[in-house]
């Protein structure tokens, strides 16, 4: 059984640790620019709303990708990066539509959520489980697949 | 069933992958025309910079790619196409019989009507073959003459700029990437580049191309100006390559005439990519978008509806582009230049190089251009593709563009809305 990561943003305070865990992982420092997963505030309603990538099947960036630098991993079912062969030319970035894989212009190379290969740091930060890893029909997933079936282009 | 898929570009290779996919026993065929593995033209910028080498230009990196798919690849030029007998023909004569044909065979820079154009030391930069040309006469110190400053150009300019030449810019238009961005970024990219000592010259013209001795060549601009060039790099567009399809009596404008099942006037024939004049999402209208997100899309829906049980139609692409100038990156999306009875907001910080420009069709986003942003870019293309309505947040963009990430995931995600 996959899993994936399940957000609730009525349980996040904002505290941004997950942030800090992923540029940790990730990036070997902290700081919340170099993160993944981006907490948005909502000043009005004093709301906060942690986002990432969701491995969506339709797998936007990887087709996109015009050296196969984006690969699935067998064993998360991530759409991983690989460095080595990303030429940073930005046009999965574009072709996401949920705006979840990034340039980064240090590197030169495109990032995007890994799940940590299996053991997602953001949701072992989370001090209110408004981020968990849990099997992935148990997640809102679907409803945001719906989503994405919506700026389905290929229909098969 | 027996599918020939001519050109061995990204349209032709997801294609053929897509095809393998849907019709396990099929007998798939890709004719492409280069003497290369199929590798794709978005990478061979990198490759001028020595980021990468030729392999990392190829579209698929294991070696048995496509022998594992049972996919041949055949390098030979199609010159015609006998719709009566199913059958295409290549230059040397060979003959391949499909049931299925799909037509990925791309574009070609188009050659300006310039006198001299056709002199040594004057080229393009779209093939392979190409970028080695330009890899051994682009020494550092060398004096280049780009002609054109849109999208190929751009990318081809930053790659010029890292091999350390001498470079001047001639771009017919006011601004830079003009099919890209307004005048405002337009201009803004143009600033950059100066600064970064690119002599950029806009709404000029080259005249004529002459021999200046020495291995160098002379470039006469309109206004009575010349620029001396060891090598002159011409980017003024592209066109179709289809001319065997029309001398084999398939329809065509602009590209390759299709219908919304990719269908070209031929029943078994289909086209996908750069040659195929495929539905705009924003406009409804039939154009060659050129771009690698809709060459893939095509690809995948062409293919579909070549293989008996997996009809879809297909419904548009999003045009959008992404450019990385010198390192000021610019996109642009649907219809960036505004919908008729629509709205727009617009953030400038000419300082800090960062412009974000959102158009409105009532309370859904239908276009956007950007420059200096590389976080979240895409949910553009999210709202635009989803038809979203914006309510609220509508008048909240017009005064505040940068909100837009709010906007999407207030709008967009059912797990924020509800709350």
């Amino acid at each position: 059984m996959l899993k994936s990561l399940n957000i609730d943003p009525g349980k996040c305070t904002g505290c941004l640790q997950c942030e800090m865990a992923c540029s940790l992982e990730n990036e070997g420092v902290f700081n919340t620019a170099k993160s993944r997963i981006k907490v948005f505030t909502f000043h009005e309603e004093g709301r906060f709303v942690p986002y990432t990538c969701t491995q969506c099947d339709e797998a936007w960036c990887m087709q996109a990708c015009p050296v196969d630098a984006i690969v699935i991993n067998a064993a998360t079912g991530s759409k991983d990066v690989k460095n080595d062969l990303c030429v940073g030319c930005k046009v999965c970035t574009i072709a996401c539509p949920f705006g979840t894989i990034n340039y980064n212009a240090d590197s030169g190379k495109v990032v995007k959520c890994d799940l940590c290969g299996g053991d997602p740091q953001c949701a072992s930060a989370c001090p209110t489980d408004a981020i968990t890893y849990v099997d992935a029909n148990a997640t809102g997933l679907d409803k945001m697949r719906q989503w994405a079936g919506k700026t389905d282009n290929a229909g098969a | 069933m027996i599918y020939v898929v001519v050109g061995a570009g990204p349209a032709g290779v997801v294609a053929a992958e897509q095809l393998r996919k849907l019709d396990p026993l099929a007998n798939i065929m890709i004719i492409g025309s280069e003497p290369e593995p199929p590798y794709s033209r978005m990478a061979i910028p990198y490759y001028l910079t020595e980021k990468i080498d030729e392999s990392g230009t190829y579209l698929r990196k294991a070696d048995q790619h496509y022998s594992l798919r049972d996919i041949t690849i055949i390098q030979q030029r199609v010159t015609k196409i006998d719709t009566a007998m199913n059958t295409v023909i290549t230059e040397s004569g060979e003959k391949y019989r499909y049931d299925k044909l799909l037509l990925a065979t791309g574009a070609s820079p188009s050659v300006p009507p310039v006198p001299g154009i056709d002199l040594p030391g004057v080229h393009n930069c779209w093939t392979l073959e190409d970028a080695r040309e330009i890899v051994r006469l682009a020494r550092p110190g060398a004096s280049v003459l780009l002609m054109g400053a849109g999208f190929i150009g751009c990318i081809i300019l930053e790659s010029l700029v890292l091999r350390d030449v001498k470079l001047t810019v001639v771009e017919m238009e006011n601004r830079m990437v003009p099919r890209m961005m307004n005048e405002v970024s337009g201009n803004m990219i143009k600033r950059w580049c100066e600064q970064k000592g690119v002599d950029v010259h806009t709404s000029t013209r080259a005249d004529s191309i002459e021999s200046a001795g020495g291995g160098k060549l002379k470039v006469n601009l309109n206004g009575g100006q010349s620029v001396e060039a060891d090598l002159v790099i011409t980017a003024t567009g592209v066109k179709s390559n289809m001319q065997f399809a029309i001398d084999s009596g398939l329809h065509s404008d602009q590209g390759i005439l299709v219908n919304s099942f990719l269908q070209t006037s031929n029943e078994d024939v289909y086209a996908a990519g750069d040659v195929c004049q495929g539905k705009d999402f924003s406009t409804g209208e039939y154009t060659v978008q050129a771009i690698q997100p809709t060459a893939v899309e095509h690809a995948k829906v062409a293919a579909g509806n070549m293989v008996r049980g997996h009809r879809s139609e297909h419904i548009g692409n999003v045009n959008m582009n992404v450019l990385d100038t010198l390192g000021l990156v610019s996109a642009s999306f649907g219809l960036w230049m505004g919908a008729e009875g629509g709205d727009s907001s617009e953030l400038v910080n000419e300082d800090a190089y960062r412009y974000l420009n959102l158009q409105f069709k009532d309370d859904v986003l239908v276009g956007a251009s950007s420059l200096g942003l590389t976080q979240h870019v895409g949910v553009l293309r999210g709202l635009i593709q989803s038809e979203t309505p914006l309510g609220v947040w509508k008048d909240r963009l017009m005064k505040d563009p940068m909100r837009i990430m709010e906007a999407y995931l207030a709008c967009s995600q059912a797990q924020v809305a509800t709350a």
